[in-house]
This record gives structure tokens, C-alpha cells and sequence, in this order.
């Protein structure tokens, strides 16, 4: 992994938590209440967990030269097949019991999520779609997808072994962190004891040079758009958990955005090739830590949208070559001194 | 023709880049109505000197003059608002437009405000219609561009640059993906524009091409021009000559050169292997333990025929068998899995990949083979890529580094390495030892006859031919996408070069 | 000729073809005024819709169009609310649009962003300027405003339009007559067939970049205009998410995404056949209306499958 590359996204992260200790004293307090540790920063990591986890898949989509704006839309259907499958009444003794067994509303939902994914990669790969096509119509269409599996209705989830997901601690620290931390790890054994990462870099580099060398990229990017869906699938399971309920309108809403951005504040670039998962894991903390910032201020949480919107340019001008080179032209023309 | 017109004179033009000097103190002399060939062979300064003319480029010295004006094209547009359009190989019509709207694109003819204003379509289609007839090409004005052949495509683009009052027309390498039949129509629009006093440049590898329709050259090398030459007054063989810089001798060439005493099995044949515009039907035979040379002049062919073997580009037809069977092989994954190699010619294109290490780059191809399942681990391609940089002498500062960092011939190395470390059956080298020092290219020499010695059939494409005569057990000849014929080892250079000149 | 009209034709059949179904179907389909409701309830849909024909037809895409119509209505909201001439105002909007549009078309051209992200950011801008205006919804009490909204044009006994659907005919006749017949319109096309090849040939390519995007904003802002005819307030959260029906219009009526091909009035049958899939469903009753989503993905996917294999003939470069 590229240590420079890290840089200025942790500087970024650590100027916000600063300007956030400085509007709210008590913002770095951390402590240990009815089990668990509680404070801001842990508020933070935890409703940071889902963006983080379906940045890590737009990260390697991304890194092949690739898009995925369906997303939200998967969250959506994801958190909606649990919640209809679980549901949750009261069973003869009393107690609650959910639809299904827990195991098997957690693996359809995450199976649809990743049935959505590969159905991405197949319009990219086989249909030789444009990404940006392709998961277009799974934005559009899954959403309506979701409210027709739930009539419109918000599901709400009465099942308490559901709720540990978005909701639970273990050993003081939210499962929510704990999953996206699994699965931080899980992705860097992938990428680094399997020729995952290699293949993926390659492909998203140079493709045609990847081509000659014989590889296989079809199949890579197949993988790579499939494990995006579930990625998605998961942040829908801890979303859904977090509210105790599932809103095929709103969940996930603008997800597909936030995550594109934290991807490119982390320091992947949109051209693929070189990917950073720990700077998206830092992209969707500056993020989180941003929304959480405007919030704690009293400033509307509408505000976020501009802040948003300052950063993407921001990105997006840093990336632009034409950009830096108007920027030393000037440079060099100050530092050349006055006009002859 | 002396007194002809001059359309064009370009003199002592010269360009440098840094680290190159492209061109040196050129001239370049184009008559009205004459049909004027540009030669020369890697490095010669051609592209260089087209950009210059078209407004590309500009030039560190020299200058141009048109119908006897100074003139200074800036920019493309602009030059071809002074009169010079360039065709290129591939085409630059606009695929979603009609091929009327191609032509009078930026020109277009407006119906005046009484009217409505706005584009007079009719007029539009009228005016591309007679262009077309005055110059016998027979094409719908009404169909999208994109519908058209390449070489449809190529003939309207040479009348939208007719009709924008080219006076001076630079075709590059026009033919490169036509047939002889769309070469022919093409070779019909010049003369007409020949005839009505055009001044064409030329610019082609085909020596046939060149004699057939060409009044002139100018053949450059290295950067300087080596000469003007009336086309009636210097054959082939002079031709070649002054390309590459020797005086050729009188060879007769070897009267059959197919013998092969040594018995090798042959481990790939390919018969009837061909693809449109790119090889004519081929037939070649790669064999275990043997250096086979592939000679010939830039756009000959070498290149496209060893993409074809390695399933990189589709053929059009032909056969190919691994130890005599039929072999699937239909993309480069398939032709790793037969322990097939190449070495592509353009590393930065078809290559390295810049931002991966050093290592990583060494250890893609062999990985790909093991697929997914099975992972070198770093700790094996480390010894893997650390034995192959030390074979080679890549020089690096640690096979860490990003290859993009390393030096053109070190980055060259480093992709041999990694065909090397798949240990194929057939390795195919395009231009292994360009931008290679001597001392190095030595080595990588050496090497490749170590390979032969342990069993790997190698194809080695170089335009040295001195290289390619003195490591090869087999030579093939190759001239104008076809196979000219096939010298034995220890034919001298002339042999070679009398096979390409046809003589 | 023919074989360039085919995705048209795709689309207008496609519509017919619906239109037949419910006409099979339902009693009363084929009443005049339902179809004149195609485009009264469409009309600030099929403005939006024209603007970012010539978008995607330049090769580009524009995502904050949405959010533009919602800014217009807030900014007309206020202008209005603070006792501005309605003309003044629409004016105003008119321009801003105009000028929002062509700062990110700037921004693409110059420093060659990518379309989606800079179009993105700038939905992102155009909310979250349209919450520092006001979070609340805002009525509009004007009184020409009013009379507008109210008026209709009467084509027929029990058939009439309103003074949106009016500016949205005319908007599509005036767009037609722009791609078809001057050269900024042909340069848009060209721009959609390559940008180096229309470059080369002399074509001014700069500007007609920045000239599509400024159009896709003036184009949101009249859009706008017409939704506060129709809404008659101004909020934030109006026109969430019409980008994408403005896509699939633009899609569904046979352009294709990746530019140069494509017609307006392909646009206004897509905007039609969007319409009449709501149609269909509210006169079925008993679907519920998020098959509406379900539909428009499903023909996307049909039409970007089709244009796939129509891509396949005609080989297209950058």
C-alpha cells in the first residue's frame, strides 16, 4: 500500500476531528457506559460502518476502470428481503420469532445483493455496456424493485437478534465497526495472499498490456462488480438494523455518491489502476465526521450537500492534470517576479 | 516536369526533441500535379516533418513556403485554411454524420433569413454530389459515414480535403489496411487530382506502391536528407540503399532456402494465416531449438504476423497446430496456456504497467497462466523477479520500484524477463533489442541463443537486420504484409536486402 | 435515410403500441384529453428532457438538472414573495440557469473534468443552496402566476392545454429546428461522433461544449418555470430524482448515451411513453405505481441492449 498516498486524507480526517473538538469540547471524550464505549468518535466509526463497507467495493469497481451507481438501490432491496423475511411476532411462548430462521433472511438478502452485482458485471463484461449504463438501470429499476416488494410500506423489524447488527456492541465496540473491519481484512488477505489485487491493478493500469500478459479479465471483473452487490447487500443489513426497519424509498439514498467521493478523497483515482482501500476507509470517515460536524453545530444538515459539493470540485480539480499545470504556470509566473 | 510549378518548398527545416534531433536541416520540394513520395525507415523524421507541414508542430529552424508565400501553419485548421490537408491512416470522418454533412462540415451552405435561415440540406448534399463526380468517386452522400469501408472511408476524406481547396494533400500510409483492389481506386483518385495540378505526398513503406504511382521521393534518414530522386532514376535497390545507409551488393539470393537438416520437430505452424489490411495469406513453421528471424522493412508485416500467431489480433483465416494438432487459440490467454510468449514491440502501450512494481510486472504473465487458484507468493516472485534482473541486467533501484520509473531499455528488459519466467515452448521477440545499449543488447543475445539451446523455438523480429542474420538459424523475409522468402543460416546482410528489393 | 430513422421508429411504435393496449384495455383511454395530460402533467419533464438531449448527444451527461428546477422554483418563490414583476423574475431565473449551466460547462471543457462528477457536484451546489434559501415550503401567491397556472388553451370541446404544455411544444420545435439546422446544433452532433475528428475538422468544439451545458441549464430553469406553473410553490425537495427520468426519456426516445445519434422529437415520445406508463397504471387500478420504476428500467435496459447491437455496426471512436 502506498504510505504517501495516505497522507492527506489523514491529514484532512485529523483537521476535522480538531475543528470538531474545538466547537464541542466534549467531542473526544470517550467513555464506558452499560458495557460499551460511548462517545462521539464512536457514534462517528459506527454510522460510518455502512458507507465504509460499500466504499470498499465501489473502490475495486472503480480500480478497473469501472462504475457502480445501482448501489443504494441494492441496499435498499437488501434491507428489504430481511425485513420481510424476518419480520418478527410474538410465537406461542411469548416471545418474538422472526419469519425464517435468521440465517436464511440474512443469506437471501445478501444472495439478491450479490445476484444484483453480478448482474452488473454481466451487462459491463458481456453486453459490453458502458458502467455507467449498465448500473443505471439497476438504480432506477431496483428501487422500484424494493416498493414493490414492500407495497410502499416501511417493514418494520421486531426481531431483537436482528438489531445487534446495526445496533449491538462486542467487547465495547459496535458490531457494525467489527463487520466493516472484517471485511477490511478479509479484503486485504484477498488482494494480497491471492493474485486478486494484482489482476485488478493490472486490468485498471493498462488494460491492453494486462490482455497481452493473458489475463483473464472478464472473470476478474465479474468478481469484482458481484463483490460490490454484496458489499451493498451488507451496508443494507446494517442500515435496516441500525432503524429497526426497512424504507425501500430512503434506504441507501445518495449512497452510490458518497461513496464515489470517499473513494476519491482516499486517493483512487477515477482513471482505475492503483487503489487505496485504507484511504476509502479514511475517505468515509471525513465523510461521516463532516455530516457529524454540521449536525453538532446547529447548522442545517441540508448544508452538508454544499460541503459535499465544495469537496467533489475540490477532488476533482486536484485530479485534473490541466488543473496543476494552470496552477504552476501561475506559480512560475509569480515567482518570476513582475511583468517585463 | 522540371518546369513545373512549385506548390510547396520547405527548406532546411529542422526539429529537436528532447534528447533527439529529429530533423536536421531538411528540404522537401513539392511540384504542382505530381505525385511525391516521403521514405525512410524508423527515426527518419517522417511524422516529424508531416506534423511540421501540417501545423502539428513547428519547427526550431527553416522555412516553408506555398505557391512561393512564407507561410507558418500553426495549427491544423489553420493549415489546412492555407491549402494543406492532411489523410491519415485512420480516418477522421465523423462516423454519426452523412457523408454530404462530412464534407461540407464547417462549410456549410446557409439558406439566406428571407428564407428561414439555417442549413440549406439540399444545397449541402448538391455541392458533396458534384464534388464526388468531378473526382469519379461513386459513393452515397445521403449514407452515414460510419457505414462506409475504411477505404470508402479514406476516399471521402480525401475529397472533403479537395473540397476545402487543399492545394498541397499529405496522404500517411494511406494504404496500410486496404487490398489491392481498394488500393487501385484509391491509386485512380490520385491521378485525377494529379492531373488537375494537386501536389500529393506520399508517404508509404509498400516499394511497389511507390514505384506505381510516384513521379518523386525524398528519402530521409536519421533526420537528414539522403535525397530527391526522380522515381524512373533510382531502382529498388538504390532505393534501399539510401534507406538504410549501405551500399548493397550484388547478391544473387539463395536459390532454395526451405532445407532444414537438423531435424527439429516443428512446435508451431501456422498455414494460410492472414487478416485484412493487416497480412496476406502466410504460411510459417516455428521450430524447437531454432532461432527463426523475421526480416524486413518498417510495415512489412513482421509485426502483424506475430499478433496473428499469438491470437492477440483475430485472423481472417489459417490454421495454426502446437506439436501437430489443431490448436485452440483464439486469444492470448489460450496462447499462454500452449506455453506461447510474446514480447510485444510497443512496451508502453501493450507493455508495462507504469504504476505496478518492478516484481509485480516480472510476475504478471506466469501468474495469469496460474489463474486465480494458485498464487505465486511474494516471496516467490521476489526470487523469481531477483534472478531474472540479475540474468538481464535490468537496472533498477529494487524490483519495488514502479516500472514506469525505469529507462525505456531497462523497462524493455524487464518485459522480456517476464515472458522468460513463464518458460515457454515458443517465444516471439518484436523489436527486443530497441532502445537497448550494446553492451546490453550483447547480453540479451546471448540469452536468446541460450533459450534456442535449451529447446524454446524463438522468433526474433528486429529491423537490424545484421542482428537478425547473425543469431538466426532461419531467416524469413518478409516485404509489402507478405512472406518474400526464406534464407538459410549464415546468409549475409545483401541477401536480405536483394530479397526485399526484389531483384 | 431509413435505416438512420429506425430507433425513432422503434419509439413511436413503442408508444402506439401502448397506446393500443390501453385502448384495448380501459374504457375511455382514447379520450383527447388524456393524451393532452400526457404532456400537460410532462411538460416541465419534456423541457428538462430537451436540454439534455443535446447533452448526451454532445457525448456528455448532466445530473444536476434536478436540482436546477428546484433551485428555480425557490428562487422564483422568493423573487416573487418579495413583490419582483413576474416577467423580471422569470427572466432573472432564466439567466441564472443559463449561467449555473455554463460554469460547470466551463469547468468540464477547461480542465477536462468528466461530465458525470462535475454535473454531480453541481447537483449537490444547487440543493444545498436551495436549503439556505429555505427548508420549508415556499407558496406562491402571485397573482399573474396564479392566472397562468389556471389558464387553458381549448383545442376541442373537452380537450385543452395548459401554458406549459404550450412552452414545451414549443420548446421541441425550437430544439428541432436547432439540431437539424445551424451549425451549433450540427456540432453537437459532431462533437457526439468524436471531439478530435471535429476538431481537425475545424469545428468549434470549446464552445459548443460549454454552449450544451449552459443550454441544459437555461433549459432546467424554464422547467423550473413551468413547475411553479404547476405547483405554483417553491421547494427544495422538487424535481428529486428527475434527472433520471429525464435519462430514460432521452434513452427510451433513441438516443444513444454514448452521443451523436439521436433526435428531439425521439425525446418527446420517450417523455410521452413515461407518461403513459403512469397512465396505464393509474386507469389499471390495482398496480401499484412502483411498477412505474420497474417499466422505465426495463425498457432502458431493452433500448441500451438495442443500441448495443446498433453500436456494433457502426464502429465508433473518441
Amino acid at each position: 500500500m502506498n504510505r504517501a498516498g495516505l497522507l492527506w486524507p489523514a491529514i484532512t480526517l485529523a483537521l476535522l476531528l480538531i475543528a470538531s473538538a474545538v466547537f464541542n469540547p466534549s467531542f473526544l471524550t470517550l467513555a464506558w457506559r452499560d458495557g460499551h464505549l460511548y462517545g462521539s468518535v464512536i457514534d462517528i466509526l459506527n454510522h460510518a460502518a455502512p458507507l465504509m463497507v460499500v466504499s470498499m467495493g465501489m473502490t475495486l469497481v472503480i480500480a478497473v476502470r469501472g462504475l457502480d451507481i445501482s448501489v443504494g438501490a441494492v441496499v435498499a432491496i437488501a434491507a428489504v428481503v430481511a425485513a420481510l423475511m424476518i419480520g418478527g411476532s410474538y410465537d406461542a411462548n411469548g416471545a418474538v420469532a422472526s419469519k425464517y430462521p435468521l440465517w436464511l433472511a440474512l443469506a437471501t438478502a445478501l444472495t439478491a445483493a450479490a445476484a444484483c452485482g453480478l448482474w452488473n458485471g454481466l451487462l459491463v463484461v458481456k453486453a459490453g455496456m458502458q458502467p455507467i449504463v449498465a448500473t443505471l438501470i439497476l438504480m432506477v429499476a431496483g428501487r422500484g424493485i424494493a416498493q414493490l416488494l414492500t407495497d410502499g410500506q416501511i417493514i418494520t423489524v421486531y426481531y431483537p437478534p436482528y438489531f445487534t447488527i446495526g445496533n449491538g456492541f462486542l467487547l465495547g465496540i459496535p458490531v457494525a465497526l467489527w463487520i466493516a473491519a472484517l471485511l477490511w481484512l478479509g479484503l486485504q488477505l484477498v488482494l494480497s495472499r491471492t493474485a486478486l489485487g494484482l489482476f485488478v491493478r493490472a486490468i485498471g493500469g493498462n488494460p491492453e498490456a494486462a490482455r497481452v500478459a493473458g489475463v483473464r479479465a472478464g472473470a476478474i471483473v465479474l468478481c469484482v462488480y458481484t463483490f460490490c452487490g454484496l458489499a451493498a447487500g451488507i451496508a443494507g443489513l446494517i442500515v435496516s438494523s441500525n432503524v429497526k426497519s426497512a424504507d425501500a424509498n430512503n434506504a441507501g439514498q445518495l449512497f452510490e455518491l458518497d461513496a464515489i467521493l470517499a473513494v476519491t478523497l482516499g486517493g483512487t483515482a477515477l482513471t482505475g489502476g492503483r487503489f487505496n482501500l485504507a484511504g476509502t476507509v479514511l475517505g468515509a470517515l471525513i465523510i461521516q465526521t463532516l455530516t457529524s460536524m454540521i449536525y453538532s453545530l446547529g447548522v442545517p444538515s441540508e448544508l452538508n450537500l454544499l460541503v459535499k459539493a465544495a469537496l467533489v470540485f475540490a477532488v476533482m480539480l486536484l485530479q485534473s492534470a490541466e488543473f496543476r499545470a494552470l496552477v504552476a504556470r501561475v506559480a512560475r509566473g509569480k515567482r518570476a517576479g513582475a511583468t517585463p | 516536369m522540371a518546369d513545373a510549378e512549385i506548390m510547396l518548398r520547405a527548406r532546411d527545416i529542422s526539429r529537436a526533441f528532447p534528447g533527439v534531433q529529429a530533423l536536421a536541416g531538411v528540404d522537401l520540394t513539392l511540384r504542382a500535379g505530381e505525385v511525391h513520395a516521403l521514405m525512410g525507415q524508423n527515426g527518419a523524421g517522417k511524422s516529424t516533418l508531416i506534423k511540421i507541414l501540417t501545423g502539428v508542430e513547428v519547427p526550431d529552424a527553416g522555412h516553408i513556403e506555398l505557391v512561393g508565400q512564407p507561410i507558418t501553419p500553426e495549427t491544423p485548421v489553420h493549415a489546412q485554411r492555407l491549402g494543406i490537408s492532411a489523410v491519415h491512416q485512420e480516418s477522421h470522418l465523423l462516423p454519426n454524420l452523412s457523408v454530404a454533412e462530412n464534407i461540407c462540415a464547417g462549410r456549410y451552405p446557409r439558406r439566406p433569413w428571407s428564407r428561414g435561415g439555417g442549413i440549406d440540406w439540399r444545397e449541402t448534399e448538391r455541392r458533396a454530389s458534384e464534388l464526388l463526380a468531378s473526382l469519379g468517386l461513386a459513393l452515397d452522400v445521403q449514407q452515414l459515414a460510419g457505414g462506409l469501408s475504411a477505404a470508402q472511408q479514406q476516399l471521402a476524406a480525401v475529397a472533403r480535403a479537395v473540397g476545402s481547396g487543399a492545394r498541397v494533400l499529405i496522404l500517411d500510409e494511406p494504404t496500410s489496411s486496404l487490398d489491392a483492389d481498394e488500393v487501385q481506386a484509391l491509386f485512380e483518385l490520385l491521378r485525377r487530382l494529379r492531373a488537375k495540378g494537386v501536389a500529393i505526398l506520399f508517404v508509404t513503406h509498400f516499394l511497389d506502391q511507390v514505384y506505381e504511382i510516384c513521379d518523386r521521393m525524398t528519402v530521409l534518414r536519421n533526420g537528414k536528407l539522403v535525397g530527391e530522386y526522380e522515381c524512373v532514376a533510382l531502382d529498388a535497390r538504390g532505393l534501399v540503399s539510401a534507406m538504410v545507409g549501405r551500399e548493397l551488393a550484388e547478391v544473387e539470393p539463395p536459390a532454395s532456402a526451405m532445407a532444414d537438416g537438423t531435424g527439429r520437430p516443428p512446435v508451431l505452424t501456422a498455414r494460410n494465416l492472414s487478416r485484412r489490411g493487416q497480412l496476406k495469406p502466410t504460411d510459417i513453421e516455428m521450430r524447437a531449438g531454432e532461432v527463426l528471424g523475421l526480416a524486413g522493412l518498417l510495415g512489412s508485416g513482421r509485426t502483424e504476423l506475430a499478433r496473428l500467431l499469438f491470437a492477440l489480433d483475430a485472423r481472417d483465416s489459417g490454421e495454426i497446430t502446437v506439436d501437430g494438432a489443431p490448436a485452440h487459440l483464439e486469444n492470448p490467454a489460450d496462447a499462454l496456456r500452449l506455453g506461447l510468449a510474446f514480447c510485444p514491440e510497443d512496451r508502453k502501450h501493450s507493455g508495462i504497467v507504469a504504476d505496478l512494481s518492478v516484481r509485480e510486472n516480472i510476475a504478471l504473465a506466469l501468474q495469469a497462466r496460474m489463474g486465480l487458484g494458485k498464487f505465486l507468493k511474494v516471496a516467490e516472485q521476489r526470487a523469481l523477479a531477483e534472478k531474472l534482473v540479475a540474468a538481464l541486467g535490468v537496472k533498477t533501484a529494487s524490483i519495488e520500484t514502479p516500472i514506469g520509473q525505469l529507462s525505456g531499455g531497462n523497462q524493455q528488459k524487464a518485459i522480456i524477463a517476464r515472458w522468460l519466467a513463464t518458460n515457454p515452448r515458443v517465444l516471439i521477440l518484436d523489436e527486443p533489442t530497441r532502445g537497448i545499449d550494446i553492451a546490453a543488447k550483447q547480453e540479451l543475445m546471448h540469452e536468446i541463443l541460450e533459450l534456442a539451446r535449451g529447446g524454446t523455438a524463438v522468433l526474433f523480429i528486429s529491423a537490424e537486420i545484421d542482428e537478425v542474420v547473425r543469431v538466426s538459424d532461419r531467416i524469413v523475409v518478409m516485404r509489402d504484409r507478405a512472406k518474400a522468402g526464406e534464407l538459410p543460416r549464415g546468409a549475409p546482410e545483401d541477401a536480405v536486402y536483394a530479397v526485399i528489393a526484389n531483384t | 435515410m431509413n435505416r438512420r430513422l429506425l430507433p425513432l421508429a422503434v419509439t413511436i411504435g413503442l408508444f402506439l403500441a401502448m397506446v393500443a393496449f390501453g385502448a384495448i384495455r380501459y374504457d375511455g383511454f382514447l379520450a383527447p384529453q388524456v393524451f393532452l395530460n400526457l404532456l400537460i402533467d410532462n411538460a416541465f419533464l419534456c423541457v428538462v428532457a430537451v436540454g439534455m438531449t443535446f447533452v448526451i448527444l454532445s457525448g456528455g451527461i448532466d445530473l444536476s438538472v434536478g436540482a436546477v428546477i428546484a433551485l428555480t422554483t425557490m428562487l422564483s418563490a422568493a423573487l416573487l414573495n418579495a413583490g419582483w414583476d413576474p416577467f423580471a423574475a422569470m427572466a432573472v431565473v432564466l439567466v441564472f440557469g443559463a449561467a449555473f449551466g455554463a460554469l460547470q460547462g466551463f469547468l468540464i471543457q477547461r480542465f477536462n473534468l468528466a461530465p458525470f462528477i462535475v454535473t454531480l457536484a453541481g447537483m449537490f451546489l444547487a440543493r444545498g443552496c436551495c436549503y439556505l434559501i429555505s427548508t420549508e415550503s415556499i407558496p406562491i401567491e402571485n397573482a399573474t402566476y396564479a392566472a397562468i397556472a389556471q389558464a387553458r388553451i381549448p383545442l376541442a370541446p373537452g380537450a385543452s392545454l395548459t401554458v406549459g404544455a404550450l412552452i414545451a411544444l414549443a420548446v421541441v420545435a425550437a430544439a428541432m429546428r436547432v439540431a437539424h439546422a445551424t451549425e451549433f446544433g450540427r456540432t453537437v452532433y459532431a462533437l457526439g461522433g468524436g471531439e478530435s475528428s471535429a476538431r481537425l475538422m475545424g469545428l468549434a468544439v470549446d464552445r459548443t461544449k460549454i454552449g450544451v451545458y449552459l443550454l441544459s441549464g437555461c433549459m432546467a430553469a424554464l422547467a423550473g418555470i413551468v413547475m411553479t406553473f404547476y405547483m405554483l410553490s417553491g421547494y427544495s425537495l422538487h424535481a428529486v430524482g428527475l434527472e433520471l427520468d429525464a435519462i430514460a426519456a432521452v434513452v427510451i426516445g433513441g438516443t444513444l448515451l454514448a452521443g451523436g445519434v439521436g433526435y428531439i422529437a425521439g425525446t418527446l415520445f420517450g417523455v410521452l411513453i413515461l407518461g403513459i406508463i403512469q397512465t396505464l397504471i393509474a386507469f389499471d387500478g390495482s398496480l401499484s405505481s412502483w411498477w412505474t420504476r420497474i417499466v422505465v428500467g426495463a425498457l432502458l435496459l431493452l433500448f441500451c441492449l438495442l443500441q448495443r447491437l446498433f453500436e456494433g455496426r457502426t464502429p465508433r471512436k473518441t
